[in-house]
């Protein structure tokens, strides 16, 4: 059941990321992220974050594509050009990346058992066992993001007016 | 049940495709979405191995969870701003190719 699964939403995952990666126009690519940051979102559950899941769906799939594809469709973007700038990033980027997903995968499949197997249900984090940490131990830092959001929404009115 | 290996190896696809549409995308919007793509590549690590740390001290541990939240908060702000700056470059240039966006000056 638990393999189906994860097998069912990562390759839902890993088929919206190459979409993205594919599509030429960019709300195209928007979507597919759309459902790569869904089905992520349930392998979060899977893994015993509910929290996390539920926030994922909210925040990403939720409020930061809404404002992506609004972004689209108010510049009016259109199919993107084919235009070579860099040659490096072909040369030198995708033999790197490659080589990256290469050493990546072969030490954690190496390292297989020391990781160990997720059993769907066992070690649920609870929001209250989140918020025990976060409000308790962590209230600074916590009060500090909410510093930073402000800033941040003063900065994109700024940046974003139109200058007279 | 499935070995918390294969989260990482999920994890480790969805950011090399990350790295890759970074590299071969034109299109500023869609080369931000490829860095959304790559934090929440890391994200799901996070959470993996939070799931792995839980089992090896054998009580609940919810410290990657945390880290993902903050990376969460993080990412939400970064969007605001990273799209704000998109208009600003859009409205002076009025193109959104990034071989054409190359200098700071506007």
């Amino acid at each position: 059941m638990h393999l189906a699964l994860f097998i069912i939403f990562a390759g839902l995952c890993v088929a919206g990321a190459l979409n993205l990666l594919l599509q030429r126009h960019p709300i195209n690519s928007a979507l597919s992220l759309i459902v790569v940051m869904s089905s992520l979102a349930v392998l979060y559950l899977l893994l015993g974050a509910e929290f996390l899941a539920a926030a994922q769906v909210i925040v990403y799939s939720g409020a930061i594509m809404v404002l992506f594809t609004f972004v689209i469709m108010l510049l009016n973007a259109g199919k993107e050009e084919r235009t070579h700038g860099s040659k490096l990033a072909y040369i030198a980027g995708f033999p790197g990346a490659a080589a990256l997903l290469g050493l990546l995968t072969y030490i954690f499949l190496s390292h297989s058992a020391a990781f160990g197997q997720a059993h769907l249900g066992e070690y649920l984090a609870t929001t209250g066992d989140l918020s025990r940490v976060l409000f308790r131990d962590l209230l600074l830092p916590f009060e500090v993001t909410s510093v930073l959001i402000l800033i941040a929404i003063l900065g994109a009115v700024a940046l974003a007016r139109k200058e007279h | 049940m499935v070995p918390i290996a294969y989260y990482l190896v999920l994890s480790a696809v969805l950011f090399s495709i990350g790295v890759a549409a970074f590299l071969i995308k034109r299109n500023i919007i869609t080369v931000f979405m490829s860095i959304e793509l790559m934090l929440n590549a890391v994200n799901l690590a996070f959470i993996a191995f939070s799931r792995q740390w839980s089992q090896v001290s054998g009580h609940l541990q919810v410290n990657g969870q945390i880290f993902v939240f903050f990376v969460m908060v993080v990412a939400a702000a970064e969007a605001a701003v990273g799209l704000a700056i998109i208009i600003a470059v859009f409205r002076a240039r009025n193109t959104l190719n990034v071989d054409q966006i190359d200098l700071m000056k506007l």
